[in-house]
C-alpha cells in the first residue's frame, strides 16, 4: 500500500545560527499508512507540533525528508498540492477562522484552490453535514463554542477534500463538552470518510482512540505502537513525565498487587471485562453471570455522566476515589 | 461592556436598497455625491433631498437612524454655515459689530450645509443597506479592472474581511484584559486626561502582543488552507448583476443628471 506521509531521517532547527539555534527534532523515521488514526504524544517542548508542521510543508526539514504521498515537501512546486492532501486544523480555534460567517470560512479553502462556485456550494454543505453544523450556516463564528468554532475549522478543512488531516491540539482550549464534540467529529471523519487522521493531543483518553499511539521525547520518537502495546509501558511513560489513562493505571497497580489483569487495559468496559474474567476464574464454581454482575456494575458507577463530570472537576481527588472504590470492588469479587 | 456594538452599522433588512448588488449602490452613491457638487440652485438641493428620502423610505431604515450619522457634523455645520454668512458681500441681511451678515452669504452657506448633510445621507444609506462583507466583495469587484495598474484590489478586500472578523475577537480580549489588570489594581477610570491615557498602557501593551500572535497564526492557517493571493482564486458568491439593478442604475443617473444639467 502507498505511504501516506513518510518521514526519512528527519531532523529540523529552529533559528540561523548561534544561541539562538535549537534542535526541535532528531532523526524521526516514520511512515503513516492511508485510512490509520495516529495519535501523537508527548509534553510541551517535545517537538510533537513541529513534527506536524512538517506533514504539510508548513516547515520544511532541514535534514533528511518528507514525502506526502510520494511528493517531497521541500520541493516549493509540491507546496499546494501537499497541503492540499494533508490539511491542518490548529489549536486555538479563533485564530484560524478567517471569515464573518461559517459559510464563507468553510468556503475559503476551495476558494483557494479555484473550485467552481457551485462546486463550492455543494462542498460547504457536506463539509458542515460532517461536523453537524449546517443549521450554523451563516451565523458569525465569534458568537460560536469553542467546540463549534472548531468543528467549523475543521470543516474548512474537509471541504478541501483533504486525504489526511493534521489536529495540533485542537481540543487544547476547549471545555470537556467541546472536547467531546470534537473527538466525535475527529473519529467518524477517520471511520465514515476513511479520512488519515495524525492527532496531536495532551490527553492520554483521546489518544487511546486512535489505531496507533506514537511517543515524542526532546526532539524523538520513543515509543511508537497500538495503544495497547505503549501504554502497558507504564514505567517508561512516567519516566517521561506523561499520563497513563486512568484505568490502565489502575490495572496497572492491581497487577503489583498480583492480580493478574492482562496487559495494556485502555477503557473501562475493557476493565470491567478484565475484572470479571479474573473473579471469574478465582469463584469458577460460582455462575459466571453471579460473578459478572458485581464487578460491571461498581465499574458502570464509574462511567455515570454526573460522577463524571465531577470527576473532571477535581481529577485528582476523584481519582484516588475511584482506585479506592475498584479496589474494594476487587477484593469484594476476589 | 461592549457587548452591544454592532460592526459598522449595517441594519439587516430584504427591501429592494437591500438586495440590489452591491456594486450598483455604490455607483449610484458616486452619481449622487457627483451631481451634489454640480447644482448650485435650492431646486436641485431639493430634488437631490427627494431623491435621498426616497431611498430611506424603499430601503425601509429607520429615519431617526439615518439622521443620527448627521449628528458628528454639526459642529462642521455650524463652522460652515457661520464662514459663509460672513465672508461673502452684497445686500445686507444684519450685522453683528463689526461681521455683516449679506443675502447672499446666507443662501452660500445653507446650500453648503445641505451639500454636507446630503453627502453623509447618500453614503450612509449605502452602509445601512449594504452588509460589510456585500461591500467588500462590492470595492474587490469594482477595483479589480485597477489590477492591471498594480491596485492591490483583492488584498485590500481580503485585509477589510478579516479585520471585520477580528473586531469581535479584539474587543472581547481588550475587555479580558482590562479586568485581568483591574484584579491586580490598575484604575483605568479616574484622574486627566494625561493620566488615564497612561493608564492605557498596560492595557494596550498585552493588547498589540496578542494582535500580533494571532496575525502570525492565522497567517499560517491560511497558508495551510492553500491561501495565496487573488491568482486563480474563485468565490463562493458571485456579485450578479439582474434587471433589477440595470433598471435601478440607469433610472437613478438619468434621474440625477437631469438635476444636474437643468438645475
Amino acid at each position: 500500500m502507498e505511504e501516506m506521509i513518510r518521514a526519512e531521517n528527519l531532523g529540523y532547527q529552529y533559528g540561523s545560527a548561534g544561541d539562538m539555534r535549537h534542535t526541535a527534532l532528531r532523526g524521526i523515521n516514520l511512515s503513516i499508512r492511508p485510512g490509520e488514526f495516529v495519535a501523537i504524544i508527548g509534553h510541551n517542548g517535545s517537538g510533537k507540533s513541529t513534527l506536524a508542521k512538517h506533514f504539510n510543508a508548513l516547515l520544511v526539514p532541514t535534514s533528511g525528508t518528507v514525502t506526502v504521498k510520494g511528493m517531497k515537501t521541500s520541493d516549493p512546486r509540491n507546496l499546494w498540492r501537499i497541503r492540499q492532501t494533508v490539511g491542518m486544523v490548529f489549536q486555538n480555534p479563533d485564530n484560524q477562522i478567517v471569515a464573518t460567517t461559517v459559510e464563507e470560512d468553510v468556503a475559503f479553502g476551495p476558494e483557494n484552490l479555484g473550485v467552481p462556485p457551485a462546486e463550492i456550494r455543494r462542498r460547504v454543505r457536506e463539509a458542515l453535514e460532517c461536523v453537524d453544523m449546517v443549521e450554523y450556516v451563516r451565523h458569525a463564528p465569534h458568537l460560536l463554542s469553542g467546540g463549534q468554532k472548531q468543528r467549523v475549522a475543521i470543516a474548512g478543512v474537509v471541504a478541501m477534500r483533504p486525504e489526511c488531516i493534521v489536529l495540533d491540539e485542537p481540543t487544547a482550549m476547549l471545555d470537556p463538552s467541546g472536547r467531546q464534540e470534537v473527538m466525535r467529529t475527529i473519529t467518524r471523519l477517520n471511520r465514515d470518510e476513511g479520512i488519515t487522521v495524525v492527532l496531536i493531543t495532551h490527553f492520554m483518553n483521546e489518544a487511546v482512540q486512535a489505531d496507533r499511539v506514537i511517543v515524542m521525547e526532546s526532539g524523538r520518537i520513543v515509543l511508537d505502537g497500538h495503544p495497547r502495546k505503549v501504554f502497558s509501558e507504564v514505567e517508561t511513560l512516567r519516566a517521561l513525565r506523561l499520563d497513563v489513562p486512568q484505568v490502565t493505571e489502575l490495572a496497572y497497580e492491581l497487577n503489583k498487587e498480583g492480580a493478574g489483569l492482562p496487559d495494556g487495559i485502555l477503557t473501562v468496559e475493557e476493565f470491567a471485562d478484565a475484572i470479571a474474567g479474573a473473579s471469574h476464574e478465582s469463584r469458577a464454581m460460582e455462575g459466571a453471570e453471579d460473578g459478572r454482575a458485581h464487578p460491571m456494575s461498581i465499574v458502570r458507577e464509574g462511567a455515570d455522566p454526573a460522577r463524571d463530570r465531577r470527576a473532571k472537576n477535581s481529577e485528582g481527588s476523584d481519582r484516588a476515589g475511584c482506585r479506592g472504590r475498584a479496589a474494594t470492588a476487587w477484593c469484594g469479587g476476589g | 461592556m461592549f457587548g452591544n456594538l454592532t460592526i459598522g452599522q449595517y441594519i439587516p433588512g430584504d427591501s429592494l436598497v437591500h438586495k440590489l448588488d452591491p456594486r450598483v449602490k455604490i455607483f449610484i452613491t458616486l452619481v449622487v455625491i457627483t451631481v451634489l457638487f454640480l447644482v448650485s440652485t435650492m431646486a436641485g438641493y431639493g430634488l437631490v433631498l427627494l431623491f435621498i428620502l426616497g431611498a430611506v423610505l424603499l430601503a425601509h431604515l429607520p429615519m431617526r437612524f439615518v439622521m443620527r450619522g448627521v449628528r458628528p457634523l454639526l459642529f462642521i455645520l455650524v463652522l460652515t454655515f457661520g464662514l459663509h454668512l460672513f465672508m461673502n458681500e452684497g445686500r445686507v441681511l444684519f450685522r453683528v459689530g463689526p461681521l455683516v451678515a449679506p443675502y447672499e452669504g446666507a443662501f452660500k452657506g445653507f446650500a453648503m450645509s445641505m451639500r454636507l448633510v446630503l453627502l453623509v445621507l447618500a453614503t450612509s444609506i449605502l452602509t445601512l443597506s449594504t452588509s460589510p462583507i456585500e461591500l467588500t466583495d462590492g470595492i474587490e469587484s469594482i477595483l479589480s479592472p485597477a489590477r492591471v495598474l498594480g491596485v492591490p484590489a483583492h488584498e485590500l478586500a481580503m485585509m477589510m474581511t478579516i479585520a471585520l472578523r477580528f473586531i469581535p475577537t479584539l474587543l472581547e480580549e481588550t475587555d479580558k484584559i482590562m479586568k485581568a489588570q483591574m484584579a491586580r489594581g490598575a484604575d483605568f477610570e479616574t484622574g486627566n486626561v494625561v493620566q488615564k491615557a497612561k493608564s492605557l498602557v498596560p492595557l494596550l501593551v498585552p493588547l498589540f502582543v496578542s494582535a500580533f500572535r494571532r496575525a502570525d497564526e492565522l497567517a499560517m492557517a491560511m497558508e495551510a488552507r492553500c491561501y495565496r493571493g487573488g491568482q486563480g482564486r474563485t468565490r463562493m458568491k458571485q456579485l450578479r448583476v439582474g434587471a433589477k439593478d440595470i433598471l435601478a442604475a440607469i433610472g437613478s443617473t438619468a434621474a440625477l443628471v437631469a438635476v444636474a444639467v437643468y438645475l
